[in-house]
């Protein structure tokens, strides 16, 4: 097992015949993820790499291939009109890796994915990856191990780099998840690590947090009440200035609770060991398992 | 991006918000001459990126046009925070009876714009909700409906007993919802929302911060931008591309992604040492990125070290290198600089480097210890 995606993944890749989109497109076909259809207003018809049917909008694509998980790479002035439009469709999955999207056009994203019963992962996110199964976004799939650790990351590169400690020193991963960096996302850590408690192939988990909001507090207790697998976590911005965004639009200190010392304590007093720095984490695990 | 208050005040006073009088004056004698027009007993601001504009001195009472001048031409040029003030608006000294506060901020937790009005107004809004959560009133808005008529009003008699007054709020409070989603605001607030001793209800001050990413869409509202209120070398970052924060300490790290940037910066602190900054190079393979974020980096004379950490996704390895051999080579390094290099085209990478004469690490921790030394060694 492994969460939210696996071998039934069937995906549609929205903005196929882009930049990023044809790039990925090929990146997630040589892993071995089934990618079932394309889509691009316009091009409907075409077949890209000669193998994935190209169609007008999401409906049909859904229609003809039966797709259930929908990859987007479109730029952002279109990207939260792409959400809705696979969540009309009826897709399940959407995972949206477009940075950039205004947090205002999310307030009416969110809720509308909601009410038609889908789950979406970011914005502004590097994807997910099952290793050894099913890859969507743009994680390099290279760096990943299948293993028994899940990984739920609010961060992009950062993730790597814990993926690359884990892979190097023999710890493989059930699926990495990256749910992104914008205040408005789909998909929490409460989501992910419920998730991870419930499949059975994941024996521990680490989340990989950062300044900004209370996020990790409110994950901090729910695992405290409701995960019994060993958590061990980081929480990236420990230099960060109070009042400065770092990059991410949701990683700002303001007030006490966004700081990373605040959400470091919130972590320990849930029983979730903390890692100094990224390297402490294959350490930490060995302890906890 | 954050606007200045007459900035805000203008776009208050295009949705219909009561706003009273005042205009911004760049010089002592453009600040005497707008005092003369309102009569000479006015109310001298700084217009600046800062809280606690008032403690810092920078907001004065003036009795006369002379005193008007005398406190403009003290204003101006003064730093707050950091900051030097190039703008000051100049209004009538209003009269007032009550101050209140009315803000809407995006709220993470609901995922809803969420409208918060106190009758505490005047002051820190953090403060009242630190020292007297009980007279903060919020309510979620769902962005399908909108601010609702009843809901309005419900807040409007939070803040006034008379009806007039509560109508008036809670017209204010519709409005200003409606600017939020016209302009592309992430927090807007008016603070105080006063009373006149005749009962009008008016905006005194306001602030509003944008959605960088509504920026694009909205060229009128980009246009507000002053950069002359932003230090140099982040605005030279953000036309690059780059994103770039300015600290207190003697280590250059240059990043791809926010997230290990922000754990580059913790390690150097972890080993020792204190970094220069914040630089996240994002997610492009564009050498020439690479060239710009060094020449930021080199810029600053307080650097000892320079850190490169990348771990190559979409950034591809070989583009930062050529970046690093084309940079150095055009304005050669007076400062040690430390590479780690993994990832995406990695062998590549590491290749051109070592054959312009630069090692090349894998490990972050190395890296990091490496250049917290050379830093030392440097400073020492």
């Amino acid at each position: 097992m492994s969460i939210f995606i696996d071998q039934s993944t069937r995906l549609v890749v929205h903005g196929i015949t882009g930049r990023d989109g044809s790039f990925h497109g090929k990146q997630m076909m040589a892993y071995g993820t089934n990618v079932v259809a394309g889509v691009t207003p316009g091009k409907g018809g075409q077949q890209f790499e000669g193998a994935v049917p190209v169609f007008n909008t999401v409906a049909e694509a859904v229609r003809e291939t039966q797709a259930n998980t929908s990859v987007i790479y479109v730029p952002a002035a279109v990207a939260a009109s792409a959400i809705f439009e696979a969540a009309d469709a009826g897709i399940g999955l959407i995972i949206c890796i477009t940075e950039g999207i205004p947090v205002l056009d999310m307030t009416r994203v969110l809720p509308f994915v909601h009410e038609r019963g889908a789950r979406l992962i970011g914005p502004n996110c590097p994807g997910l990856i099952s290793p050894g199964k099913s890859n969507v976004g743009i994680i390099p799939g290279n760096i990943c191990q299948p293993g028994k650790i899940g990984v739920v990351s609010r961060s992009g590169t950062l993730t790597y780099e814990i993926i690359h400690q884990l892979s190097t020193q023999g710890m493989g991963q059930s699926t990495c998840v990256g749910i992104g960096g914008d205040p408005l996302i789909g998909t929490n850590f409460i989501h992910c690590l419920s998730a991870f408690e419930a499949d059975a192939e994941t024996a521990a988990i680490v989340m990989i947090g950062e300044i900004g909001g209370t996020d990790e507090q409110q994950a901090a207790e729910f695992v405290k009440q409701k995960v019994k697998k060993p958590v061990v976590g980081f929480i990236a911005g420990q230099t960060a200035p109070p009042g400065r965004r770092m990059g991410h639009a949701g990683a700002i200190i303001s007030g006490a609770s966004g700081t990373a010392a605040d959400k470091m304590a919130a972590l320990q007093q849930a029983g979730i060991s903390v890692m100094k720095r990224p390297a402490d984490v294959v350490p930490l695990l060995k302890e906890r398992m | 991006m954050n606007l200045h208050e007459y900035q805000a005040r203008d776009i208050l006073r295009r949705h219909g918000i009561p706003v009273p009088p005042g205009e911004v004056a760049a010089t002592a004698a453009e600040a005497r001459a707008i005092a003369e027009h309102f009569g000479g007993k006015v109310v001298v601001k700084a217009q600046v990126h800062a809280g606690g504009r008032g403690k810092a001195g920078g907001v004065k009472l003036a009795k006369s046009v002379t005193e008007a001048e005398a406190h403009a031409k003290a204003i101006l040029g003064m730093t707050i925070k950091g900051l030097t003030v190039r703008k000051v608006l100049v209004a009538p000294a209003a009269e007032i009876a009550t101050e209140s506060y009315v803000g809407i901020i995006v709220d993470r937790a609901s995922q809803r714009p969420v409208l918060m009005v106190s009758p505490a107004g005047g002051i820190d809004i953090e403060e009242v909700a630190a020292k007297t959560p009980e007279k903060i009133h919020r309510l979620a808005i769902d962005p399908r409906y909108g601010l609702l008529p009843h809901q309005a009003m419900t807040l409007g008699f939070a803040l006034y007993r008379d009806v007039k007054q509560a109508r008036a709020a809670a017209d204010i409070m519709q409005k200003l919802y409606t600017a939020v989603y016209a302009v592309g605001a992430s927090l807007a607030e008016i603070n105080p929302l006063v009373t006149t001793p005749d009962g009008s209800v008016q905006a005194l001050d306001a602030k509003i911060s944008i959605d960088d990413n509504e920026l694009e869409r909205r060229p009128d509202i980009a246009a507000l931008r002053d950069v002359s209120a932003e230090a140099a070398a982040e605005v030279a970052a953000r036309e690059a591309g780059l994103t770039f924060i300015k600290l207190e300490g003697y280590v250059g790290c240059c990043v791809n992604g926010a997230g290990l940037a922000m754990a580059t910066m913790d390690l150097v602190k972890y080993y020792g040492g204190e970094p220069a900054n914040f630089l996240d190079i994002g997610g492009s393979s564009n050498p020439q990125k690479v060239v710009a974020a060094l020449r930021i980096i080199t810029g600053d004379p307080t650097v000892k070290a320079i850190l490169f950490n990348i771990f190559g996704g979409i950034t591809r390895g070989d583009d930062v290198a050529n970046g690093i051999v084309q940079a150095t080579t055009a304005f050669p390094l007076k400062v040690p600089i430390v590479i780690r290099l993994t990832g995406t085209n990695e062998r590549e990478g590491i290749t051109i480097l070592e054959r312009a004469g630069f090692a090349a690490l894998t490990d972050m921790d190395e890296a990091v210890q490496q250049a917290v030394a050379k830093a030392k060694g440097k400073a020492a």
